[in-house]
Parts: structure tokens; sequence; C-alpha cells
């Protein structure tokens, strides 16, 4: 799967470095974070400074706690222990500012998650209008605008179950866009998705980040890790073991475990 | 040697092995089968009805039929004809049917939520009646009511007296009979139209909220007032109930009157939450005060009023919190409004006309209650049974419903940034109901067909009056038989035209 | 750049800051979550101990802390006013509810049959049990006669015994299971003549199936009892419990036929396709290859159908056959045992029996459901 889209990379020439990071704007930053599933220590002591603009990607084996981690960053898991600070808005059990930092952050799971109930466009416009309380013509304006970004504008009237994979997957990412998020999550995106569709959704994946959106992106793609993140994290038995800049996170890994993982998954 | 090879075709089969053949063969066989055996049932029925001296016909169904339903919507009597008997007990099938599935609805929603909830003791509690109540044959469970229970009720002369003038022994539920005078009607068409009117009203702003991001000024402005008057309205109340629990604490008029306003002065303030905190407790503690001493006769009353107490804080606590927790409130549609047109329009047309709703009461006199409004021991045994089993039922199919949501489009919905009301209205309940709606509707049937068992304990139903008295009466077998199974195939068949077009409507599209 | 980082000491895991074992922590998660629960909680509660003791002191005998009779007790004792259940008055009327009428001399009949019926149906229904074949047509086509003659005597000597005379539990045992073993023959013949591509016999098996659908059973069992003798050649007399049997079998084939239709239908096409290309004829490919996979799959079912059918039967009581519930209902008016709990006791232990059979089979059909889950995926 690397070469798709180390393939793509080539004909687009994008280079990573030229993407702009933040240095004083932080757009997430975890302090000491713990959490439990009972008595079971998923994270462990996670500290973690996301600037704005970054692109990171966090790898790692499976139950290694990375789901979990970006789960927690916007409260779809809670946890028990330290300080998760997203856009400045720290998260606790009020559901104020939970709400709050929901709208700022976008999510895109492993199984798209669409409304099975709603038409494309209404999955798009249901949040903008009853979240934000956006008009109805204006909502699916801007609805429309992302189907076009992800190439799927006539897909707008069908319903969840008529697309394939790949399309459902797009319309679940231009489904966060229309909240205009300031952040990205997307965990495991590309895992339940027949081979020829995960280039699609990289394709869309990669445009995000070129146009400077904070990402924090669980994946196994390694090729796209390479490609478009400034940094890469591995995580094992939920705490964070090493994080470097993709070159030197590939060629020259220095923990024994990320070595083990890596020639594992790069045979 | 081509045009061999075309001729010869593909290889003969012999006749009987040819698959159309061979089903035409079979079907003629078996339709004749059908035929020859119906045709025996008519011939063997023909002569022994001749050799009963029967006559066949539909002819008996305007004869008088010469007998009493103890239980009737429509006038019945002695001199009435055979089919009049035949809709008095349709109307009473249809009757507990419909009061059923009212309760059973409410019960088993209840429960079908209570079976998933994270309380564990609510979960257990509800888990054991749907298993403790579905094993149980529904005769068995009538049986139990009416015999054991409410058989078993105090002669008239020692009947339980409950609040409200409702009176309940051997013969059943005597409550007070309301007498509505001429005005009345005005009042119910009224609350009617004050019912259509809300509804209309919220589907009016929602869909202006949807259009154009914001509800319409005149709903939100007059919503504000309407918060007001409600507050009023209610903290008069709540002022008021707290003289139910502690003497000491029943004013006149005055003192509740003068509350109500600073608590509807304090809504305006930021401090809201504490007016509705305050009215929470002392409705919560008049509430828990009625039902705790009706439980618990035994206790003394401080220690009632005590525990009351403790619930109402209870209350009181769970409010608060729930308040600091809540997401903000703006841009949710405001209920007082609709809540207030329900309520106040139908009060003011009742005060304008002068309408007076009179209850005539039961009183006990020498042998029996005079006066009152008596509900037959057979119909309160069969509605509560029917409700009680069918709600297990419904609670089953509730609880599957909601499970086949998945928990990703909870979090999806979280995730976009849906508040929790938000979340359940527009993306979990819909697609529950789907679920939901097709085995409700069998439920519904199921209900409406077990109603003839109140045939076993005298409730004069269908099956009762009709195949029970009607048909011993007049022997007319196949022809009682024929007009009650029609019923009941006329109700199944409308019920799945009803779901395969719901089906049809709401069938999610695939691939 | 400044991020890059390698962990040298690796976090052990610790436990959690709030204590998440023990009876304290148990409860804050799932009594007193949320304020909410809390409430829930209390109201519960409340409930609860409103609810149970005296529930609790009505059913157990004095030496638990109740006020009940237990069996061995007198009649006196269950005429006090403190009197709880009168588990005396089952116990010294517990052969009428198990046999009814059924001569006292002979009943070692009855007893055979449990005994045989239960030790041919355990290995039917323990998965792991071979001769599953053989072991099925003893219970479905031996069983029933053996039982027949049995009960019916007039044969080898017994002694004979009327129908009329049979009753209790041992009826209710026989309408169901009669009903289930004529009904699951019935029933796959019509789902398959619902899935079949002749109009006419599809239709036949549609009015026949959705026409005892729609009716309730006891209009049913009113037309059997009823309907019958007139539809038969005159001077035949039909029996009372054979009426009651017919009409309960036509009623619970129509339900079975809709269980196997699921079956049949849950069925991958491919295995149709393989069946008849392997030339199979109809018959054959349905006997050999459809029929086994979705009997197979439908075994929850028919064992949910049969429960609906066990607690049906307690409706034959409404045209005069004792079962186990009308022989409850009819002792209920003995006077040598009238007492204020005498019909209540009755219905407590009529309603015990049936939720112990009722309940042990569904929690079969749940575990046999599971099973199956698993094994198709694995």
């Amino acid at each position: 799967m690397s070469d798709i889209s180390s393939s793509s990379a080539e004909e687009r020439t994008i280079n990573a470095s030229q993407m702009k990071v933040s240095d004083t704007d932080v757009a997430i930053d975890v302090v000491g974070m713990h959490k439990w599933y009972g008595d079971f220590h998923v994270l462990r002591d996670i500290d973690l400074k996301v600037m704005r603009g970054e692109r990171i990607v966090v790898a790692g084996p499976s139950g290694s706690g990375k789901s979990t981690l970006i789960r927690c960053m916007n409260r779809l898991e809670e946890h028990q222990q330290g300080q998760i600070i997203v856009n400045g808005t720290e998260l606790t059990a009020d559901l104020k500012r939970i709400d709050e930092v929901r709208r700022e952050v976008g999510m895109v799971f492993q199984h798209f998650n669409l409304f099975p109930h709603l038409t494309i466009l209404q999955n798009l416009t249901l949040a903008p209008i009853w979240v934000r309380g956006t008009p109805q013509a204006e909502a699916e304006a801007t609805a429309m605008h992302y189907l076009e970004r992800v190439k799927i504008p006539e897909q707008a009237n069908k319903f969840p179950g008529q697309l394939s994979g790949g399309q459902q997957q797009r319309v679940a990412i231009a489904r966060s866009l229309c909240m205009q998020p300031k952040i990205m999550l997307f965990d495991e995106p590309t895992s339940a998705l027949d081979p020829e569709m995960v280039k699609e959704v990289l394709e869309v994946m990669i445009s995000l980040a070129e146009e400077g959106m904070t990402m924090i992106c669980v994946t196994h793609e390694m090729g796209f890790a390479r490609q478009v993140a400034n940094r890469v994290i591995f995580m094992d038995q939920g705490q964070i073991i090493e994080q470097n800049d993709p070159e030197n996170f590939f060629s020259n890994p220095q923990h024994e475990r990320t070595q083990l993982f890596l020639s594992q998954i790069l045979h | 040697m081509a045009v061999q090879d075309t001729t010869a075709g593909p290889p003969r089969t012999a006749f009987y092995n040819d698959p159309v053949i061979r089903g035409i063969l079979y079907q003629v066989i078996v339709a004749g089968l059908v035929i020859a055996f119906l045709t025996w049932i008519v011939l063997n029925t023909a002569q022994n009805l001749a050799a009963q001296n029967k006559s066949t016909g539909f002819g008996f169904l305007f004869e008088t039929s010469g007998f009493g339903i103890s239980f009737t919507l429509i006038p019945f009597d002695r001199s009435s004809y055979y089919w009049q008997a035949f809709v008095v007990g349709l109307l009473n099938t249809l009757l507990v049917a419909v009061i059923g599935i009212v309760f059973a609805t409410m019960l088993g929603f209840v429960l079908g939520v209570a079976r998933l909830s994270s309380n564990w003791l609510i979960a257990r509690v509800a888990t054991v009646y749907v298993e403790v109540i579905r094993n149980i044959p529904l005769l068995l469970q009538l049986f139990f009511w009416y015999f054991a229970v409410l058989k078993a009720m105090p002669a008239v002369r020692q009947s339980f007296e409950l609040p409200l003038s409702i009176f309940v022994n051997q013969r059943g539920i005597i409550v007070p009979r309301p007498l509505p005078d001429a005005e009345i009607f005005w009042v119910a068409v009224t609350a009617v139209l004050a019912l259509v009117a809300a509804i209309a009203m919220v589907v009016w702003a929602t869909r202006v909220r949807t259009k154009t991001g914001h509800y319409p000024v005149v709903v939100s402005q007059a919503s504000r007032v309407a918060a007001l008057i409600v507050t009023l309205g209610v903290g008069y109340l709540a002022i008021s109930l707290l003289g139910t629990v502690v003497p000491a604490l029943s004013f006149g008029p005055v003192v509740p009157l003068v509350g109500a306003a600073l608590l509807a002065g304090l809504s305006l303030t930021p401090y809201a939450r504490y007016g509705r905190v305050f009215i929470g407790f002392a409705i919560g503690w008049a509430v828990a005060n009625f039902l705790l001493g009706g439980m618990f006769a035994g206790l003394g009353e401080g220690i009632i009023v005590l525990g009351a107490a403790l619930v109402a804080l209870g209350i009181a606590w769970t409010m608060l919190s729930a308040d600091r927790r809540s997401a903000a409130t703006e841009g949710k549609l405001p209920l007082a409004l609709p809540v207030l047109i329900v309520i106040a329009l139908p009060a003011l047309v009742y005060w304008v006309t002068g309408a007076s709703l009179a209850f005539e009461m039961p009183v006990l006199e020498r042998f029996n209650f005079a006066g009152g409004l008596q509900l037959v021991p057979e119909m309160v045994a069969l509605v509560l049974g029917l409700t009680i089993y069918t709600a297990a039922f419904i609670a089953e199919n509730v609880r599957s419903g909601i499970q086949a949501v998945s928990k990703g489009q909870t979090e999806a919905a979280s995730s976009l940034g849906l508040r929790e009301g938000d979340r359940l209205r527009l993306v979990v309940v819909p697609q529950a109901m789907r679920v939901i709606i097709p085995p409700l509707t069998s439920q519904y049937l199921n209900l409406t067909k077990n109603s003839s068992l109140g045939a076993a304990i005298g409730y004069p139903e269908l099956v009762n009056v009709f195949m029970g008295t009607t048909l011993n009466q007049t022997g007319k077998a196949i022809e009682v038989i024929a007009i009650t199974m029609l019923v009941y195939l006329t109700l199944s068949l409308t019920t799945s035209a009803f779901m395969n077009w719901y089906n049809a409507r709401v069938a999610l599209v695939e691939r | 750049m400044s991020f890059s980082f390698v962990r040298e000491q690796m976090v052990d895991p610790a436990p959690a800051p709030v204590n998440t074992a023990g009876p304290v922590a148990w409860a804050r998660r799932n009594l007193f979550a949320t304020p909410s629960d809390s409430l829930l909680t209390i109201l519960a509660l409340v409930l609860l101990i409103w609810a149970i003791p005296p529930i609790y002191g009505f059913v157990m005998p004095n030496f638990l802390g109740g006020d009940a009779v237990p069996p061995g007790g007198t009649v006196e004792e269950c005429r006090l006013e403190t009197a709880g259940a009168c588990w005396a008055y089952i116990s010294a009327r517990m052969s009428f509810f198990i046999y009814g009428f059924y001569p006292p001399a002979e009943y070692w009949r009855p007893n055979l049959v449990f005994a045989l019926g239960a030790l041919l149906i355990v290995p039917l229904l323990i998965p792991r049990v071979p001769f599953k074949r053989t072991n099925a047509i003893l219970f479905f086509v031996v069983y029933p006669v053996i039982c027949f003659y049995l009960l019916n005597g007039g044969v080898l000597g017994m002694r004979p015994v009327p129908t009329e005379q049979w009753g209790g539990l041992l009826v209710t045992l026989i309408i169901s299971l009669v009903g289930i073993i004529c009904s699951i023959p019935i029933g796959i013949l019509l789902a398959l003549g619902r899935q079949s591509k002749l109009p006419i016999i599809k239709t036949l098996c549609i009015m026949f199936i959705e026409l005892w659908r729609a009716v309730p059973l006891i209009t049913v069992l009113f037309m059997a009892s009823v309907m019958l003798p007139l539809f038969m050649p005159q001077g035949t007399t039909v029996d009372k419990l054979l009426r009651a049997l017919v009409g309960v079998t036509l009623f619970s084939s129509a339900y079975l036929a809709e269980v196997v239709r699921g079956g049949l239908q849950a069925l991958p096409r491919g295995q149709y396709e393989a069946a008849s290309s392997l030339g199979l004829s109809y018959w054959k490919s349905m006997w050999f290859i459809i029929l086994p996979q979705a009997l197979k799959h439908v075994i929850p079912g028919i064992v949910n159908s049969f429960i609906a059918l066990f607690k049906d039967t307690s409706l034959v009581s409404i045209v005069g056959i004792f079962d186990l519930l009308n022989t409850v209902q009819a002792a209920s008016s003995d006077i040598d045992w009238s007492s204020p709990t005498q019909a209540i006791t009755g219905y407590l232990f009529a309603g015990m029996v049936f939720w112990v059979f009722c309940f042990a089979m569904s929690r079969y059909s749940i575990w046999m459901e599971r099973r199956l889950d698993t094994g198709h995926k694995g």
C-alpha cells in the first residue's frame, strides 16, 4: 500500500517541509495523561504537544492505545488523570466545554459511521444546521462545495448504503469538513477499505494536509506517513515509545520496539 | 452434417420428466385432492345438518337475541338482535385492545429503555420483569388477576377507599362519574384545537429554524412570556403543595402567589436554576410523601415526611448538577409555549364559557354503591393482564431496536458536536423506530387477538358474546365461526398491509 | 527537530486513581454514577423494600421467616388470618395436578412415559451426543406411538383408560409435544410450498398459513371442537382431546412454516445452485442438502415456537380439557382445602411450573443460537 501513496507523491511533488507549522500556536496539549478501563491501564503518562498545522501520524501495534488516545482528544473517551487542552479549552466533565471542543475538532472513523437513514446531503448539513444554526441553503452550498472537493458531488441525493466504501469514507471526511474544524482526527480511516479504494481516500487526506489542516492520523499507511507527516509517533503498551520526523523515524529508529514494529510492517 | 446436427436438437426427455409438465401435473393433483377433501367435508356437513334438522344461512342475525350483556358501549337488551350482539362484542374487543395497546406501549417502552440502563439495579428489575412475565401463559395471568386478586377484594361494605373517591371491591373499581354540561363540549373542542395548534407551531418553528438558522422571533418572544407564566403557575402549585406535607406550611392564597412571583422574577436572573431546583424539591417532596404514605402505611408520619424529604433532596441535587453539566440552552426549542397553549387555552375557555365539570361521587348505600362509574372486574383484569403481558414483549422489541443502532452512530453524532437531545432526536430515535415499529405492530395485533381470552373470565368481547352465547343459542356453528374468523382475518390483513407499506417506505436504500 | 523523543524507561501499569475494584467502587459505577442514577437507584430500592418483604413472607414457610404453610401442614393452619401461601394444599393435590383423573393404580404408565421422554429428549438436545438421526426417529415417531398405547391401554393386558381421565401436567405435555411433533412435518411442507414456483400450490399454502396466523387460537379450538364433528361422516365421534390436538396442530404448523421459511431464505443461493448442479431431483436436493442445513439454523426458532405452543396449551381448558391450568382451576373450589389463599397458591404453583419449563427452553434456545452463530463464523 505504501507504493500507492508514494507514487501519488511523485505526481504531486509535495514537499512536506513546505507546509507551515506554527511555532507558538498550540492546537492540542496533552499533559501527563493517564486512562484506565476498569483496572486496565490503557494510556500511561502521555505528553504530547500538537502545534497548529502539524500532521502527526500515530503508529503502533494493535492494542497499543493509539485509537483510545485520539478518542480522548474529543472526549469520546474520558481520561482519569492529567490534562487535555484542545484549542485552549480543557476537557473536563463539563458538557458545555465538550460541545465547544467537538465543534472545532472533526473526526473520521474506521467504519465511516454515516447516518444510513439520511441522504448524503442531509448527512453533511445535519450538524451545520443543528449545531451552528446555519441556514439550510447556506449549509447545502457548503456541503456541495466539500462534496466537490472529495469528488463525488453527483452522489448528493443518494443514501450511504448505495455508495462504495471509499466513497462513504470520502463523504465522512466531507461531513467533518462541513463543520469547518480547526483540527481533524483520523481513526484508521483506510483499515476497513478494499485495497483499490485506499488511494482515493488518502488523496483527499493529502490535499487536506496541503491546505495546512492540523491532522492527527492513526494509520498503518506508512507511505502516507513518510509523505505527509511532519512527525511520527510510535506507541506501544499505552505509552509513547518514540517520536521523530518521518525521515529519521523510518531510516533510523532508536527503540528496539520501534525497530521490531517497522521490520514487521515494512517486511 | 450441420443440418443433421441442428435437427437433432437437445436430447428428448420423457414428457413426465419435463419440469414444466411435471409442475402442472403436481398442481393438478394437489388441487384435485384439496377439492375432493373440501367436497367430502361439505357433503358430510350437509348430511349431519340434515340429520339434526338444522338450516343454514345468516337470517339468524336479524332475530331477537333474548339475552343480556353485562357491559356494553351501545344500548343492548334482551330485545336486541343478534347482529347487535355481534357489534357489542366487536366494540368491547376493540375497547380493551385500544386501552391495552396504549398502556402496554407506555410500559413496554419504559421497560425496554430500562433494560439497557447503565444503572445495574434498574436494568436488573426490568430483566426480571420481562423474564417472569413472558414465560407464564397469559391465560394463567388473567385467572390470577381475576380470581385471585380482583375477586378476592373485600365485599362491597368493606371496600378499599383510595384517594379521589375511588373504591375497590369485589365488583370492580368504582370511580366518580364525570357529568359534563353542554359547555364542556367547547372546552373539549378547544383542547383538541390547542393540541393541534401547539404541534403545528412546533413543526413550523422547527422548519423556520432549519431554513434560516434561528427560531421565528414571534415564537421566541412569546416563549419567554410563556415561560414566565408557566413558572408562575408551577411555582404557585409547588408552594401550595408544601402544605400537604407539613401542615404548618399551608398558607392562604397570598403567600404562594407572592412566592410564585418571586420565583418568576428569579427565573429572569442568572440564578434561575435555584428557582427551578426549589420547585423540583417542593413538588418532589409532596409527590414522594403521597406515594410513600400510600406504600408504607404502617410507618409513622414523621419518618415518611423525612424519607420523602430525602427523595426530594435527591431530586434537587440531580436537577442542580444536571443544570451545571448541561450544555447551553440557547438554540433549543423552548417548550414552555406549546405547554402553555395546550393547558391554558382550554382552561381559558372553561372559565369564559362558565362550563362546569361536575363529578357524581359514588356513595355507599345499604348493599351497593349508588352513583359513580363502575369498571367491571372482568375488564380491569383483562386490561391489566394484556398490558402487563404484552409490555414484556414490547420491551424486548424496544431493547433490540435501540441496540440495532450502533454505538458508532452516536459517536459520529457526538464528534460533530450535536448535543445529546439532538443526537437522540435526529440520529438514534429515527433509526431505532424503523426497527421497532414492524414488530411493535405485530405485538398490537397479538394483543388484539389475545383479548379473546377475555372469554375465559367472562368479559363480553367478540368470542364470548358471539362464538359463545350466540353460537350456543342459535346453533349456527359454521356461520358464527366464519364471521368471527373473518373479523380477525380482516384485522390481521389490514395490519400486514400497513406493515408492508411502512417497510417499503422506510427501508434503508442499499446497493 | 526538537520533538525527537525516545522512551528510556517504560511506564509500568499503575492502579487507577479512583478505586475501580471492590463493592464500593462497583456501586459507585453501577448504581450511583450520576445524580439521576442515584435517584433512580433510590426509587427502585424503595419499590423493592415495599414489594419484596410481603411477597417473601407470603411464599416462604415459617422456618424461613415467612407465613406460608409448608407441605404436610393442615387446612386449619391455612385458614388462619395470618397464613400465607397454602403449600400443604398443593402437595395434597399434587397427583391431581400431574395426572388429572388418571386411575392411581395405573400411575406407573404416565411415569414410564415421562421417564422415556426424558431419556430420549436429553441426548437429542445435547449437540455432542451422536446418533442424532436414530434418536430423532425414536423420539418423533416411535415414542408417540408407545405413549399412546401405554396411556390408552387396551393392549398387553393393560386396563383401558379413556382420554377423559387424562389430565394435569400430563395432558399439557402431551398436547404440546404432539402439537410440535405433528406440526414440524406439516410446517416444512407448507414452507416448501410457499417457496415453490408452482402458483396453485404456492397460493394454497399462503392461504392456509395466513388464515391460521390471523385468528386467535381460541377460535381455532372452538372451531375444532364444534365443527370437526360436523365435518366427519355421520356416526363418527371424534375424541375431545383429539379435536383439541387437531386445532393446536393446524395452528402451530402455520407458525412453524414461517419459522422454517426463514431458515430456507437464510441459506445462501449457492447451496440451491450446488444442489441442482449435482443433478439431484427437487425432493432429493431438499432432503439431503437444503433441509438439513435450514433446519439446523432454525432450531432456536422451533424451540421458541414450542415455548409459545406450550404456553398456549393452557387455552384448551376453555374447551373443557383438564390440562394443568384447568386442574388447578378446578381444585381451587375444593371445599376440603378451602382457605383464603387457596386460589392464589394454586396459580402460583401453576405459574412456577410453566415458568420453569419455558425459562429453561428459552435459555436453551439462546444458548443454541449463540452456538450456531459462532459455528457459522468459524
